[in-house]
């Protein structure tokens, strides 16, 4: 059977990912902070059901984006610095089918450190009053939030073969995103809108943490993956041929 | 099978090669000669698209490699100077994933393993993780997943780069064995792997082809003369001592006499040649090939000659006149 080769990178990269200390390693901090903050945060005040399920969603947004930048930064330096872009570059696969193919392993990865947070979820629907609606309406949303940060991620890493770099262009543009929902509550219109409009969390996330799903944050975040992702193949077939 | 024609490549104003005119036939094993930087790998990695020419055009069976990429790279092996594993993966599973890549159903693929871990001799690790390899099974793993697609040219690029003299001779060996299934394209600045591999060379220098030809071909064409070295056997007891200088003298000027020969060099002591420590060897070269005309001559003057053979190392004093001997 041909498995396309978006299908065989995907697989390739996401066995990486459990072969290597650092999808473990990224795994064991995202799980235990998301803990400790729900611990010290909602889980410590007197606050309906519904609040700390969304208080809980606030933290695991910001835990996902770091998980989904720790995750992303290698998916092309590595292979830019260990010699085997070259393997890739020779063989007749399409530049989207590789990215699309760590795009996804990452994604299938941080969905699955992801999920192994609902002990969370189940232990306030336990002992409250929470629709399961809401659950899986900011499980939907943290996926949204991780695969944006994830194309950022990779996007950055398919620009250098120098990881500190990688880093520091991911962190910087998916700080500048997250900064503006901060902005948008200091400045007065028409700029408050604009970066309202644009910010990846604030006004977008919101709706995801509350259990309220918008058509427009929906397609905010796909917009946005679409975008990082269609400029990370860009600078892949630029540097293909180089 | 391969032609390439007028290619240039520029990295910004700086040409890294070109223009570059050359052809291989269809089952030929070809190597590419040429200094570190010359431009070598500059080259193979634009037949094997892996780099656009700045201009020119390169067509691998007919295809163009600007054209049709794709197709292209379904026909190329590649290995480059470092062999492209991913150190996490099996051997077995790093090959399933190449051929895979190279657009094999996972049917042909799982029958392919087995053979081109047999050709490649890495059999015996398809179970050890290609980061626990020693850095001659990386460069056979290399090999193998070069050749699992069983494409029709099979491009190495320095594929003996950091082994053992062991494990050199271990892949030219390998190498012989796919010259029957595959047409070859090797580069190296090492001259016996070319020579003892390839059909035919080509070499480069500062991103042009200089020459083209087999060794043998090159040598009477470039250098117009032949060499042979001579082994003769001194009178007893006067090489152990040191004091077979005005014998090597004596027998330099019996060889000068010859018609035809251009340059006598000898050493300033007797070698241990073939085991005898009282011979000596000079290093013959003439207008012709005057092997016969020497050793007359030394015998009817009344020396043993106890070995006399055209010089090795021809291939390397072609390679150094043509790239104007060694860099800085």
């Amino acid at each position: 059977m041909r498995t396309g080769a978006t299908g065989i990178i995907f697989r390739r990269e996401f066995l990486a990912y459990t072969r290597s200390p650092m999808g473990y390693i990224v795994a064991a901090v995202v799980l235990l902070l998301d803990g400790i903050l729900f611990y010290v945060g909602p889980a410590a005040g007197e606050l309906l059901s519904g609040e700390v399920l969304a208080g809980f969603f606030y933290f695991a947004s910001g835990m996902t984006a770091i998980a989904a930048v720790a995750l992303s930064i290698r998916l092309i330096t590595e292979e830019r610095q260990s010699g085997t872009q070259l393997l890739l570059d020779t063989s007749p696969v399409r530049d989207w089918e590789i990215v699309l193919g760590k795009f996804l392993s990452a994604l299938a990865f941080l969905g699955a450190i992801t999920v192994a947070t609902l002990y969370i979820p189940l232990l306030i629907l336990v002992n409250g009053k929470i629709a399961i609606g809401h659950i899986l309406i900011g499980y939907l949303g943290l996926i949204f939030l991780g695969g944006a940060v994830l194309s950022i991620g990779l996007f950055a890493t398919a620009l250098t073969r120098h990881l500190l770099v990688a880093v520091a262009v991911a962190s910087a543009l998916t700080g500048t995103l997250f900064l503006f929902a901060t902005l948008s509550q200091r400045v007065g219109p028409p700029l408050s809108r604009v970066f309202a409009a644009l910010t990846i969390h604030g006004r977008h996330w919101y709706g995801f943490q509350s259990g309220i799903l918008h058509l427009r944050d929906v397609v905010y975040y796909a917009a946005l993956t679409y975008f990082f992702l269609y400029a990370a193949t860009k600078v892949m077939e630029a540097k293909r041929w180089e | 099978m391969v032609h390439v024609t007028d290619v240039t490549k520029y990295y910004g104003r700086k040409r890294a090669i070109g223009p570059v005119s050359f052809e291989i036939e269809k089952g030929d094993t070809v190597g590419f000669l040429g200094l570190n930087g010359v431009g070598k790998t500059t080259i193979l990695r634009i037949l094997a698209c892996g780099l656009r020419p700045s201009s020119g055009t390169v067509s691998i069976d007919g295809l163009d490699v600007l054209r049709d990429p794709h197709e292209v790279r379904k026909r190329v092996g590649y290995l480059p100077e470092t062999p492209p594993v991913y150190r996490d993966m099996k051997v077995g599973d790093y090959l399933a994933f190449v051929g895979r890549l190279k657009g094999m159903t996972a049917e042909a693929v799982a029958k392919r393993i087995p053979e081109v871990e047999e050709r490649a001799r890495v059999t015996e690790v398809h179970d050890v993780p290609t980061g626990h390899l020693s850095q001659g099974y990386r460069q056979r793993v290399g090999v193998a997943q070069a050749i699992i697609h069983d494409p029709d040219l099979l491009i190495m690029d320095e594929p003996t780069h950091d082994l053992d003299p062991v494990q050199i001779m271990d892949m030219r060996g390998m190498i012989r064995s796919l010259k029957d299934s595959h047409t070859i394209l090797i580069s190296s600045h090492i001259l016996p792997e070319i020579s003892q591999t390839c059909d035919r060379l080509l070499i480069l220098n500062d991103g042009e082809i200089v020459a083209s030809g087999s060794e043998e071909e090159l040598g009477e064409t470039l250098l117009r003369s032949r060499r042979m070295a001579v082994t003769v056997r001194l009178p007893g007891g006067q090489g152990s001592n040191g004091s077979g200088i005005p014998s090597t003298e004596a027998v330099e000027a019996v060889i000068r006499k010859v018609a035809g020969v251009t340059d006598v060099q000898g050493s300033d002591r007797p070698e241990q040649a073939i085991g005898e420590t009282d011979t000596m060897t000079l290093q013959v070269e003439g207008d012709t090939d005057l092997r016969a005309e020497v050793c007359r001559a030394l015998v009817e003057a009344g020396h043993d000659v106890v070995a006399l053979t055209r010089a090795e190392r021809q291939l390397e004093r072609v390679f150094v006149g043509l790239v104007g001997g060694v860099r800085a």
